[in-house]
């Protein structure tokens, strides 16, 4: 599809790259975040240091995340310029505003206590550090609240005209925030940055436990964060089938690709479950296709012969790459799954009196810490990569939003962004998972930058 | 109608150009405090410098992000013309900024003194080379940008002149002041006498860059300098720069050790007014104007409103979180 304009595949590639980092430090941020102020709200409430200590061993893990998720942020801000001029130009009085609300009411939020939150523990009282770890929390799904609806518009475009040089015009801003996908992905996206810090906090007090059982600290996280889960994984798939239902409305292709559907089946038939199949996108249908009939319609029609609109009825040249969405959906609802399961079985080891003792949960969890980040990446692909060959659906091609820069350059500015990403957020990765492996111990210390209070004069 | 078609881009103007200056003053300190670990090798006096920055350059970095945002939304065309044009130092600009910040919050963590000499190499590089890079974005943009409407027309290459070149170096200069500025506000006993000294040279050395490029300004882009042929405007600007000057010098070495600071700040801001008095009323020299360039009235109108409502929000948490953390810093072990 892209072979005749390299350099539009490049920064494909450059922005996939960029986003895939971003999205998984600013997840585990707005996690966090909302982690910290129930932790500093609890021991506010009962008064029980070992609430406090756990603050402090998750505020170090959230002030190292935070300070790369922003920067990583930057890069991204200014990309939609260097890489995709057009689209900015034609779409940036649309999107453009979306973005700058985000730094009016997200950002500065976030930035602007991110300091007394990390540092100022000593300076500023309980209840006022309560306060800006709310603000920070806040700030952070403002800023999802934000960025996604412009997400969404693309997706989704609504309360616009064309103008006469082609450009997108703003008609009605309430239409434009809430176009028609933006609900459903604002919620699923949440609960997947709920989810996947959930799993995360839980492998890490699962990895203490499974070393020292009477850990209190550890007990308590992994407590706290299966209840997470138990409740949010099932909630996700209710919401991810509501999500889907929308996109057949507004994105026939996009859930074809999804689903593997090449052909209509024959009249009654219904749309099959395919769990496995190679599409191939010369010839136009599937190899190796594992199927269960009827179960398809089900989810996706609510009876057992409806159908959707297939592959083969759209333009080639409108429909995704068919085998990345399809298996990028497989992966997202099987971790799905897997998560719901493992919800399930805490509940019931919680009410057996076991969940502590039950040491093939805990190496479970370990295994599990990466696999919300994972569906989530896997559920940006889906969206992103389905959404093709569109950057705002229907309306404007990704070939003609680009900017007039040339394969060198892209190119260059690619390896360059990967090696600078690969040094540091390998470096990260490094300091996180070593100060995870300390155990939480009682009076933790916070991240503190040796600033003497001031004198009282 | 006036209102839509030349008001509103003016204001739009104006919004972005707030955040641009802050974003220069703010994160210009502590950029500058990056280029001067360069002049202060003691493992103690870095330690004091990156904490007197440590709880706000986050904060001072999202005027930057408040800028790219402000761009794309009421100047779209200008928005992907600049940045289009200016892809090389850009990127340097970013990936630099990601040095930076990354360098400044793991210094402390470092497991060994080579480990934190290394964090710190890094943190100069990225302070200087963010900041010359940023000289060169200006550079770039007041020499003029080739474009045929809303496309940039350009190679790639043409932002690279001797001329934006040296506006880079003369922004580090600029910068470097402004951190020894802070340095001797924050700070005291011996690394605030070293920060005297080296804001004493780094503010003639600026005076004479900056100088230098104003003049050199004129000589690429002739338009730059035909608002000024009005001699008694130039004459104001060029007292009221003189006189901050003189203030700064005089009161160097004062009790207050704020003074010099605000001097400096000072006159940031009303260099600041000059440029934007000189490129008015384009907003892509020679020939993009403003109302061009800008967004539909629909547009600018509701992001300004969200402006004008949420930006003294802004500002005011902003300074509670500055005064927080007030006084003069202390290294480690005293508290
Ligand atoms: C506000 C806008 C926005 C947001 C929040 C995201 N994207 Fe996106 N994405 C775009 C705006 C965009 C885009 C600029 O519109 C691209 C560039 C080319 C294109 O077609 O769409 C794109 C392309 C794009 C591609 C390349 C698709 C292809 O070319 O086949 C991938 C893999 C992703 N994105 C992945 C993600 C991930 C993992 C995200 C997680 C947060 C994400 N996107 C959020
Ligand atoms: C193309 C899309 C995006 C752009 C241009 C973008 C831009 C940015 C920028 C500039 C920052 C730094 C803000 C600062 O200086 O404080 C940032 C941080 C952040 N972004 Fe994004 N972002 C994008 C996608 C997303 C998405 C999809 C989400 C979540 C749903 C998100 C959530 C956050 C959060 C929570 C932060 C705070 C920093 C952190 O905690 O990691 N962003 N983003
Ligand atoms: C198991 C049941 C699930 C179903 C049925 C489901 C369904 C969907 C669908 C249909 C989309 C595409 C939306 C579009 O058209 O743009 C999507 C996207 C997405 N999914 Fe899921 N999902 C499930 C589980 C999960 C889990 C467990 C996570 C993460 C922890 C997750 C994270 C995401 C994300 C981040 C996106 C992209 C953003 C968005 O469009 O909302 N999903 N999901």
């Amino acid at each position: 599809m892209d072979v005749d304009d390299p350099a539009l595949l490049v920064a494909r590639i450059q922005f996939g790259l960029t986003i895939s980092f971003h999205i998984v430090l600013a997840a585990f941020s707005i996690g966090l975040a909302n982690f910290l102020m129930v932790l500093e709200g609890l021991w506010l409430r009962t008064r029980d240091e070992l609430y406090l200590d756990l603050y402090k061993f998750w505020l170090k893990i959230f002030a190292l995340n935070v300070t790369v998720g922003v920067v990583s942020g930057i890069v991204m801000e200014f990309e939609f310029g260097t890489n995709w001029g057009r689209l900015s130009t034609l779409a940036g009085s649309v999107i453009g505003p979306l973005m700058f609300y985000e730094v009016l009411v997200a950002f500065f939020l976030e930035a602007g206590f991110l300091g007394i939150m990390l540092f100022g523990m000593r300076k500023v009282g309980p209840k006022l550090h309560f306060f800006t770890t709310c603000m920070v929390a806040l700030g952070s799904l403002f800023s999802a609240f934000w960025i996604l609806s412009a997400n969404s518009w693309m997706h989704t475009p609504a309360g616009f005209v064309i103008g006469s040089d082609g450009r997108f015009e703003a008609q009605d801003w309430l239409a434009i925030i809430f176009n028609p996908s933006f609900p459903y992905r604002f919620t699923h996206m949440t609960i997947a940055a709920f989810l996947a810090t959930a799993l995360m906090v839980a492998a890490t007090g699962a990895w203490h436990l499974l070393r020292d059982k009477s850990n209190r600290g550890a007990r308590v996280m992994f407590s706290m964060a299966l209840w997470v889960v138990a409740v949010l994984a099932p909630l996700q798939i209710l919401v991810g089938d509501l999500h889907g239902e929308n996109t057949l409305e507004h994105q026939p292709q996009k859930v074809a690709a999804m689903e593997g559907a090449w052909d209509r089946p024959p009249p009654g038939a219904g749309e099959p479950m395919r769990l496995f199949a190679i599409p191939d996108m010369q010839e136009r249908r599937n190899h190796f296709e594992l199927a269960i009939p009827h179960v398809g319609s089900l989810y996706l029609r609510h009876n057992l012969s409806g159908t959707i609109k297939s592959l083969n009825e759209f333009p080639p040249e409108d429909i995704p790459p068919v085998p990345i969405v399809f298996f990028a959906f497989r992966i997202m609802v099987g971790l799905g799954l897997l998560m719901a399961v493992l919800g399930a079985a805490s509940v019931v080891l919680r009410r057996r009196g076991r969940l502590y003792d039950a040491r093939w949960l805990q190496r479970i969890s370990v295994w599990m810490a990466p696999a919300g980040f994972i569906a989530m990446l896997c559920g940006w692909v889906v969206t992103e990569v389905g959404r093709q060959p569109f950057t705002v659906y229907g309306l404007l091609r990704t070939a003609d939003s680009r900017s007039p820069v040339s394969l060198s350059f892209v190119t260059t500015s690619t390896l360059s962004i990967l090696a600078v990403y690969l040094l540091v957020f390998g470096l990260g990765l490094a300091y996180l998972l070593r100060a995870l492996r300390r155990p939480p111990e009682q009076g933790e210390r916070e991240p503190e930058p040796g600033l003497r209070s001031p004198p009282v004069d | 109608m006036f209102l839509s078609d030349s008001l509103l881009p003016l204001l739009a103007a104006g919004a972005l150009a707030f955040s641009v200056l802050t974003y220069v003053i703010l994160d210009g300190t502590d950029l500058g405090v990056g280029i001067l670990f360069m002049a202060n090798p003691g493992d103690d006096e870095r330690h004091v410098m990156a904490i007197s920055i440590l709880p706000i350059w986050d904060g001072n970095e999202t005027w930057l992000v408040l800028g790219g945002g402000g761009l794309i939304a009421m100047f779209p065309a200008v928005y992907s013309i600049f940045f289009t044009a200016t892809y090389i130092p850009l990127f340097v600009m970013l990936l630099a900024l990601i040095f930076r910040g990354v360098a400044l919050e793991y210094r402390d963590g470092a497991s060994s003194a080579r480990r934190r000499r290394l964090y710190d190499l890094a943190f100069i590089a990225g302070s200087t080379l963010a900041t010359f890079a940023q000289g060169v974005l200006a550079g770039a943009l007041l020499q003029g940008i080739p474009h045929d409407g809303s496309q940039y027309s350009g190679n790639g290459w043409d932002w690279l002149s001797g001329f934006s070149l040296f506006c880079g170096l003369a922004l580090v200069a600029g910068y470097a002041l402004l951190g020894a500025c802070w340095l001797v506000w924050r700070t005291e006993g011996e690394l605030q006498a070293k920060a005297r000294r080296q804001a004493r040279w780094l503010g003639l050395m600026t005076l004479l860059l900056a100088g230098a490029a104003i003049y050199w300004s004129g000589l690429v882009q002739p338009v730059l300098w035909e608002r000024w042929g009005d001699l008694p405007l130039l004459t104001a600007w060029l007292g009221l720069l003189a006189l901050l000057a003189l203030g700064f010098w005089k009161w160097l070495d004062s009790r207050h050790d704020f003074l010099p600071l605000f001097m400096v700040l000072g006159a940031v801001v009303v260099a600041f007014a000059g440029l934007l008095a000189s490129l008015h009323p384009t907003i892509i020299p020679p020939s993009l104007t403003l109302a061009e360039g800008a967004s539909p009235a629909s547009s600018l109108g509701f992001m300004l409103i969200g402006f004008a409502v949420l930006i003294p929000f802004t500002l005011a948490y902003s300074t509670y979180g500055f005064w927080v953390f007030r006084g003069k810093v202390h290294p480690r072990g005293e508290g």
